[in-house]
């Protein structure tokens, strides 16, 4: 018996992928091995459901189609070497259909995403293994989505599994304790995911695998098995509010759109809703951390009718807060656009000062950006160029380049 | 992060560096063994050697917009040879790549240190959050 396949197919294999690749991994204790298994019970899915149809039990289907990988794979080995003799036996006993549906264990997900998000690994390495293990992609997806080619993409993650091989980590959720020192690196994989997408889900890069709904997804299901962690929600709610802006950040030309000339009526109002529920019920619960006061922020500008009724002075005392929860560079130059809103250009001019002997942060363009924007305020436009024409030098991004030369052109021309 | 890595070596009008064999061999087997690495380590988006400055050509449209083709000087000072794209964690990452490829073995096995140009590639829109 099978069902159709349809377009919630793809979604049931995506939100499976991690929960085979537990099994697997749980049953045979190598995770890398499983999970290449696990990829390819997936790719053979992906092949054969669509024409076949979806089976009754997806879930004990790919558990036996990578076991059986494994099974092939496990053998091989022993070819090689004879030691392990246990798990080969193993392998030839298990009998899928009877034990399948006994060893599902919700916590798998989480822990495939403390593992994906080891330390020991590079920040690239541990969002494409969080995206294949923890997110069912494809290694092509992953490579398209960052443009690499796939042959690239599959060594990062061959490389990756080594690592965690060889640190020695066991397939099992960490410690209470640990888990809340290693959370904060799991949220940054997931945040980075989703800010990768978003930036490059413009225009041409359209057909790219949105990366931004992948982590939304992922964070999703990490609320799910963390609900009375804060900082989680907070994080998904800061991706729904921004993720809510996405229709109206550029223009017919890919031309980038700042946020004081958006049009607002092209805001997701469902997406605002559910990040400000979230994230209320969020602040209501603990201490307010890193994630939970950029949600803020964010709502205070996705709750604002336009620009101008923007509430600037609740946005500056939320900096002000996380001035002191997460103090760096970039916070201390948002805060003086917050100020410059609330107290005029100058006073956000005297406070840009603090950060030009700041090594973090000055020669990068953003400085150079918001002080151009500052000094046009102010009315002082010959030196508004200049820093205008800095910035558009500075700057890696092109949309960035494209905008901050036309900023300058626009003086000039006046 | 991506990079275009850029080995700007040859003299325009010069050929095939004049060593012995077994130094050549040495350079050769170094990129190749450079290549291998990166692509190992996930980080090689693509490399490519490029052929030799007498095979340049430098093109203008002329009035009627067809082109003109003119060969290269020989006063260029210098000339691409090769380049490969990188997609490292950072600008360290990048750094130490490029200086390994400045140190690539000359006539005699003794390191070239040649000027390697490194520049980043630009990338979509920045991200708006803090």
């Amino acid at each position: 018996m099978t069902k159709p396949w349809d377009a919630t197919s793809e979604q049931l294999l995506r939100e499976l992928a991690p929960q085979v690749l537990g099994s697997v991994a749980r049953r045979f204790h190598d995770f890398a091995a499983a999970e290449d298994a696990a990829q390819e019970a997936m790719i053979a899915a992906f092949t054969q459901w669509p024409k076949e149809g979806v089976p009754d039990n997806p879930r004990g289907w790919l558990i036996h189609v990578a076991c059986r990988r494994m099974a092939d794979h496990v053998r091989s080995e022993i070819a090689r070497r004879s030691r392990e003799t246990a798990v080969a036996a193993e392998a030839e006993t298990f009998s899928p259909t009877l034990e399948i549906e006994a060893d599902m264990d919700p916590d798998d997900t989480l822990i495939l995403l403390f593992m994906c998000c080891h330390p020991a690994l590079t920040l690239p390495s541990a969002i494409a293994l969080t995206l294949r293990a923890v997110g069912g992609l494809t290694t092509a997806e992953i490579a398209h989505a960052f443009l690499v080619p796939e042959a690239t993409m599959a060594q990062r993650i061959s490389r990756a599994k080594q690592t965690i091989k060889a640190s020695g980590v066991p397939f099992r959720l960490p410690s209470p304790h640990e888990r809340l020192e290693r959370l904060p690196a799991v949220l940054h994989v997931l945040y980075l995911i989703f800010s990768e997408g978003y930036v490059s889900s413009i225009g041409s890069n359209l057909q790219r695998l949105d990366l931004a709904r992948e982590a939304i997804r992922l964070t999703h299901n990490m609320k799910t098995l963390l609900p009375d962690n804060s900082e989680v929600a907070g994080l998904m709610a800061l991706m729904l509010l921004t993720d809510a802006r996405r229709a109206a950040r550029t223009g017919p030309d890919e031309e980038l759109i700042p946020l004081d000339k958006q049009d607002r009526t092209l805001w997701d109002r469902a997406e605002i809703s559910e990040g400000i529920e979230l994230l209320t019920a969020a602040l209501s619960k603990a201490s307010v951390g890193l994630y939970q006061l950029q949600a803020a922020i964010a709502a205070v500008h996705d709750e604002a009718a336009s620009a101008e009724d923007t509430d600037w002075p609740q946005i500056l005392a939320l900096y002000e807060l996380l001035k002191r929860v997460a103090p760096s560079p970039m916070v201390t130059l948002n805060h003086a656009i917050a100020a410059a809103m609330v107290y005029g250009p100058a006073k956000g001019l005297e406070l840009l000062r603090a950060l030009d002997s700041d090594p973090r942060i000055a020669g990068h363009y953003r400085l150079d950006a918001v002080r151009a924007h500052l000094l046009e305020k102010m009315g002082d436009h010959e030196v508004a160029i200049k820093h205008y024409r800095i910035a558009a030098a500075r700057t890696t991004s092109m949309p960035e380049r494209n905008y901050l030369t036309a900023q300058a052109a626009r003086l000039a021309g006046d | 992060m991506k990079y275009m890595v850029m080995m700007n070596t040859m003299k325009a009008g010069q050929g095939v560096p004049a060593w012995p064999k077994k130094d050549l061999q040495a350079h050769i087997a170094f990129m190749m063994g450079l290549n291998k690495e990166l692509h190992e380590r996930g980080e090689l988006v693509s490399a490519e050697g490029l052929s030799f400055p007498n095979q340049a050509k430098l093109v203008r449209a002329g009035k009627d917009g067809r082109p003109i083709t003119d060969g290269v000087f020989p006063e260029s000072k210098e000339f691409l040879a090769g380049f490969w794209i990188i997609d490292v964690d950072g600008p360290e990452r990048a750094y130490a790549i490029a200086a390994r490829i400045s140190a690539a073995p000359g006539a005699g096995g003794t390191p070239l240190n040649m000027p390697i140009e490194l520049r980043p590639i630009m990338s979509g829109p920045p991200q708006e959050m803090v």
